[in-house]
């Protein structure tokens, strides 16, 4: 781990890994895409709407998957400070927003016709709810403070404090009743769901993790990047204020 | 109805199988391009500094 803490190992690294999680992204989509609109067959229940699920069940697989990142990189920010570690929670943080609205859009756009609600006050829906909402005071949080030191410190005790509602999400469904159903893949006796209807919801669950990996390469190359700057801008400063002290005293 | 309109109606829930799909394109689009766009700008203002300050190292 110490090895890929350096930041200019991580952009020598990054630069070689993109263009092929790139490619993997792009392949992965667009092969759930296929499986997931073509391949699988309509459910005995729910018809054609059951392929709502190939997005909706990655997508809350990813925005709770994020979250737990966020968590650990901040985690081992809080502990053993490395340079990256902030970097990464907070490159993460948009991504995981994003996949957690992404989610309550999906399940919303499902649970009308399956349900005959867009939305109901139940310990899975709502958990969720708070999830988006933690991700957003966490980028809200990080980014209050002038000293970027103080919000990324504070943004890394929220999103610890946040991990919490991670177990409450995933066991909301067994704890309380709710329209929501219980898991049909990661569960104790293995999957319930026909493998015709799990490979395409594999497929597209690994294509939104490259995504997220490429997406996060990116992001982290960028605040890299912009760190560098601050850092050149800053240097110009003291060179000219240097010099203008070297002119005054030629003068005087 | 031919294949292309069966497959359009999604057996009668096209208005919620297309809007969660297209939700899909649009977020997932949508985080990828604001972020290689922050991407690009880093880079050009990166090169804009090291043409001012020549003598700077590299990162």
């Amino acid at each position: 781990m110490q090895r890929f803490a350096n930041p200019a190992r991580f952009m020598r690294l990054s630069a070689a890994l993109l263009p092929w999680s790139g490619a993997a992204t792009a392949f992965l989509l667009a092969a759930g895409l296929y499986l997931g609109l073509f391949v699988a067959p309509p459910d005995y229940q729910q018809g054609e709407a059951v392929r709502i699920m190939f997005v909706h069940v990655p997508a809350a697989w990813m925005a709770s998957f994020v979250y737990a990142l966020i968590a650990l990189a901040s985690a081992v920010a809080l502990i053993w400070r490395h340079p990256l570690a902030d970097i990464a929670a907070q490159s993460a943080a948009p991504l995981g927003a994003g996949f957690t609205l992404l989610c309550l859009v999906t399940g919303s756009l499902w649970g009308e016709p399956m349900w005959g609600t867009w939305w109901v006050w139940d310990a899975r829906l709502t958990s969720v709810l708070v999830l988006f909402f933690l991700y957003l005071g966490y980028i809200a949080l990080v980014n209050a403070f002038d000293e970027p030191t103080r919000g990324a410190r504070a943004g890394a005790i929220l999103a610890l404090v946040g991990i919490v509602n991670l177990p409450i999400i995933k066991f909301s469904v067994d704890w309380w009743n709710t329209l929501h159903q219980p898991a049909s893949v990661f569960r104790l006796g293995g999957p319930t769901i026909d493998a015709s209807m799990l490979w395409p919801l594999l497929t597209l669950a690994l294509g939104f993790t490259v995504f997220f990996v490429t997406v996060l390469l990116i992001r982290m190359r960028t605040a890299l990047i912009a760190a560098k700057v601050r850092a050149l801008r800053l240097a110009e400063v003291e060179r000219e204020a240097h010099k203008a002290t070297l002119r005054h005293r030629a003068v005087s | 109805m031919s294949g292309l309109d069966a497959f359009l109606a999604m057996g009668g829930y096209a208005g919620y199988v297309w809007p969660a799909y297209s939700a899909a394109v649009v977020v997932l689009g949508g985080l990828l391009a604001w972020s290689l766009a922050g991407y690009r700008r880093a880079q050009r203002e990166l090169k804009a500094l090291r043409r001012i300050a020549p003598g700077a190292r590299r990162p």
